[in-house]
């Protein structure tokens, strides 16, 4: 009910504003299109995950599809990749209904998906992943010199004979797209494929998606980054709670506008950023190298000091030693040199050198985590929330039993604090969905009342409102003069949220700047080792 | 190019209440029992209802049926919650068998070469610690390579019961008794100095510690740090370690009370079961507890019920291959067919099969 007022309320809005709301029958005759959903529904044990979505996507365009965590549009694509079956409704294609039961049938209707966690095996060369499953007698030359011929034409950069273990996250988002072209898809679904890459190799990547949309290829983009919403697609088509919102010409759309029709209500979309109240030096990293369990020196005689009342954000690609950086500090990593020290209020000094983090928690010291692997690591999937508040607490039972009515209470303040949406408290926290395990996991760290609070991609993979709940819970952090650590991915979000930048590179510190005045080319180049400040040893 | 449309597809259950989740390991029973109906009637010939009567008159058809029931359900019950700590640490222990073995050759030894140097009571005072003792030593031994050195736990555990079993070969011939028959007989036979003493009667002792070790380890795993730690452990050893936990020190913790309580099974087998030992002790055992121990999803109340049921159809088995002229590996047959249905259901417990398009309206009624 909720939903059908509001979309009456949209398409009046977008009627005011003068933005074609629907299928564009009128300005968009001219183009042809390539594939459709009839009225498709998805249910999964309760939840609609899909609710009734008709869309046309053209022959040449590059659609994006937007939508918050949990508004289905993975789930609306994996049904177009075989993955998933629609519980209702039909996909058309050349105007017949067509049933895609597999993924094999996907790439019969020429549809292809490169999926958010690529699918490829370590051992094996690009051509041979991707010509992996195909029918027909294994010819590796042959199938090089074809991988050759796509790249030639859509300007990839790929070296077919190399082995998948030897390449960046961005090389192997490319084997994946050529996989999927290689088997002549002409429909393409991309599940956030900019999450992991810089900002030069998005903009190779957008480069590429713009050539096979010159080739007359469908494109559709899954994301909720809207700058690159902008900077690529076509139009925009929005879905919020299984519902299918509307779709919108990028090129008569703003963010705010895209972000009220996601989010179902107007948001202020500026991050907070107060000035720092008397700073004091609460955590001195100083001459640390870590080595990997590999060998690999994963960090290089890194130095920074962290202080209070101000967020140091982290910025460099993927695995260049974000991780072992704040897990150095909470006494996870074995460090091979440097130190690393802790003032307290009173000026005296404490190194938290050679601690684990049972050592520093008896030392006095609060030192919140909130790492990268929610479940993995700060969390526990299959507890419910009272246990997983417990993780930290349960220490402070009596006799040995561990006492469940604290970590009970903080569950259930947690829950009404930060709005997570769960069943009740003794739900496993697998069940819930991205943003509310991250709230979960982050109420948990905040309400231990910390000096000094590590973040790492605390927003990765979440929707708006949850980022904007997190970002005020970090600025709440910062005015009660925690010391704060974020390392994060966006570079918007990092330069307009933290105080000072601090870029790492293959392990190594290429600068730290002042957030207020830094540039975003800036710190890609400083990320890539290709400009800016580089300590050279 | 159309491929055939799928008459039915797969969708995973969100939730489902306990109810039906109880009716649908019913039906798997029944329909086990159907299916075993006609595996018997086509391969014997014989009557179906009467071989399930002798199953149930074969485990409880008599008093002293009755409590021999109970009693190797205590044993396979007490393996089971031996190893349960160490399963839902993540730690295959497959040592059981192993584990109970050196208890029990432990007892054997001091009752035989204490016999004539204390009194009774101090004897099974030395028995009590030295099978603990040598359970929890083999436990111990395969958690610490795991912990130092991260070594299979699943090889190592279950090399640990060979070189048990060869151990008890060896002493079979150090202590034979009488020389020459291959065995040693019954300790003590005319003392019984050692012999473990009887509660009411000869089986309830080993049945109060089954009841008294369940209730122990429920309250262990569910409110204890230590039982809090070892499932923290078992479900991710990074969270384990980011709240500071020490995963060597809980690991190894964890399998010497592991061994231990099958050392006392060892004990119990020995010292007031057989008042012997043999390499076959254990009966493989060991094996069948990480089957009822995994049966009851690491539940140590559900396991009184799958360890009863187990000894139920093995009991039972073991009625029908003497009553009907049948041999042993018919029964086998049968707790295989039973167990298969049982371990299956649980498949449709997670998941259910949604009839598609054509089929939607009685798909839907199924639903309901």
């Amino acid at each position: 009910m909720d939903g059908a007022v509001y979309m009456v309320a949209v398409h009046t809005l977008c009627y005011k504003l003068g933005i074609s709301m629907d299928t564009g029958k009128s300005n968009d005759s001219k183009k042809e299109i390539a594939i459709s959903f009839k009225n498709v529904s998805k249910t999964f044990g309760q939840v609609k995950a899909s609710s009734n979505v008709s869309m046309d996507i053209y022959k040449g365009e590059v659609l994006s599809l937007l939508g918050e965590n949990g508004s289905g549009k993975t789930t609306l694509m994996n049904m177009l990749s075989g993955i998933y079956y629609p519980d209702e409704g039909e996909i058309i294609i050349g105007g017949e209904p067509v049933i895609i039961a597999s993924p094999k049938d996907a790439f019969a209707h020429g549809i292809g998906m490169v999926h958010q966690h690529f699918k490829l095996i370590d051992v094996l060369t690009a051509t041979e992943n991707i010509i992996l499953g195909m029918p027909g007698k294994l010819d590796l030359k042959n199938a090089a010199s074809k991988i050759k011929e796509i790249c030639d034409k859509y300007s990839f950069d790929l070296d077919p004979y190399k082995k998948i273990y030897d390449m960046s996250v961005s090389e192997k988002q490319t084997v994946e797209i050529v996989k999927v072209l290689y088997r002549g898809a002409d429909i393409l679904i991309l599940d956030e494929p900019t999450a992991v890459l810089t900002p030069q190799e998005t903009e190779k990547l957008f480069a590429v998606i713009r050539n096979m949309r010159a080739d007359g290829k469908s494109v559709i983009i899954i994301t909720h980054k809207m700058h690159e919403v902008l900077a690529i697609s076509d139009r925009v088509a929005v879905l919020r709670k299984g519902e299918f919102i509307g779709v919108v010409d990028t090129d008569r759309t703003n963010i705010k506008e895209m972000t009220d029709m996601m989010v179902g209500h107007s948001i202020s979309l500026n991050i907070e950023r107060p000035d720092p109240v008397d700073p004091k030096l609460k955590l001195k990293v100083s001459n640390l190298s870590v080595m990997g369990s590999d060998g690999i020196e994963k960090l290089h005689d890194v130095s920074f000091d962290v202080y209070s009342g101000e967020i140091l954000g982290i910025a460099g690609i993927a695995g260049c030693g974000q991780k072992e950086l704040l897990e150095s500090i909470v006494g996870l990593q074995n460090i091979t040199s440097g130190n690393i020290t802790y003032i307290e209020d009173d000026g005296s000094e404490t190194s938290l050198l050679n601690k684990d983090p049972r050592d520093i928690s008896d030392m006095g010291i609060t030192l919140s985590f909130v790492p990268e692997d929610r479940l993995g690591m700060g969390l526990v999937g299959d507890m419910d929330l009272i246990d997983n508040m417990m993780l930290r607490s349960f220490r402070n039972g009596k006799f040995g039993f561990t006492n469940k009515k604290d970590p009970r209470e903080l569950a259930k303040s947690v829950v009404e604090e930060l709005e997570v949406v769960t069943p009740d408290i003794s739900t496993p926290v697998r069940k819930l969905s991205g943003g509310n395990v991250q709230k979960v996991l982050v109420g948990r760290e905040i309400a231990a009342s910390p000096s000094v609070l590590l973040t790492a991609y605390a927003v990765r993979g979440l929707d708006i409102n949850s980022s904007y709940t997190i970002y005020d819970l970090i600025n709440k952090q910062k005015k009660n003069g925690v010391a704060v650590v974020f390392v994060g991915e966006d570079l918007d979000v990092l330069l307009e949220l933290c105080d000072k930048i601090m870029v790492l590179c293959e392990g190594k510190v290429s600068g730290i700047l002042d957030g207020r005045t830094a540039e975003k080319d800036k710190i890609g180049m400083m990320m890539t080792g290709s400009g800016g400040t580089i300590d050279e040893q | 190019m159309n491929s055939k449309q799928p008459l039915f597809h797969i969708t995973k259950r969100a939730d489902i209440s306990k109810k039906k989740a109880i009716t649908i390991r019913l039906i798997a029973i029944l329909a086990a029992l159907i299916f075993c109906g006609i595996v018997t009637v086509a391969l014997t010939g014989d009557n179906p209802l009467s071989i399930y009567a002798s199953i149930f008159k074969g485990a409880f058809g008599t008093a002293r049926k009755t409590w021999v029931t109970f009693q190797n359900m205590s044993i396979l019950l007490l393996i089971a919650l031996a190893l349960t700590p160490a399963f839902k640490m993540r730690f295959w222990n497959i040592g059981g068998e192993g584990q109970v073995l050196i208890g029990g050759l432990a007892a054997a030894a001091s009752m035989i070469y204490l016999q004539d140097k204390m009194s009774n009571g101090f004897v099974i005072l030395v028995m009590i610690f030295a099978s603990i003792f040598a359970g929890a030593l083999w436990g111990l031994i395969p958690a610490f390579c795991k912990a130092k050195w991260n070594t299979n736990e699943t090889l190592s555990t279950l090399m640990m019961n060979y070189i048990a079993t060869q151990l008890v070969a060896f002493f079979t011939v150090v202590w034979e008794n009488p020389k020459g028959s291959g065995k040693i007989g019954i300790i003590n036979q005319n003392t019984h100095i050692g012999w473990l003493p009887d509660v009411f009667n000869e089986y309830l002792l080993v049945i109060l510690i089954a009841v008294i070790v369940t209730l122990r380890m429920y309250i262990y795993l569910k409110f204890t740090k230590q039982g809090f730690e070892l499932t923290v452990v078992g479900e991710s050893e990074q969270t384990a370690k980011y709240v500071g936990i020490d995963v060597g020190k809980v690991i190894m913790r964890t399998m010497i009370m592991s061994g231990g309580i099958c050392g006392i099974v060892g004990l119990l087998l020995v010292g007031s079961i057989n008042h012997t030992i043999t390499t076959t002790i254990a009966g493989g055992q060991g094996f069948t507890a990480v089957m009822v121990s995994w049966l009851a999803k690491f539940n140590p109340l559900s396991m009184v019920l799958t360890s009863l049921l187990i000894i139920f159809l093995n009991r039972g088995a073991g009625e029908i291959s003497t009553r009907f002229g049948l041999n042993q590996s018919f029964s086998d047959i049968i707790t295989g067919i039973i167990l298969f249905f049982l371990i299956g259901c649980e498949f449709f417990i997670n998941y259910k099969i949604v009839l598609t398009h054509k089929n939607r309206e009685s798909g839907k009624e199924e639903q309901a």
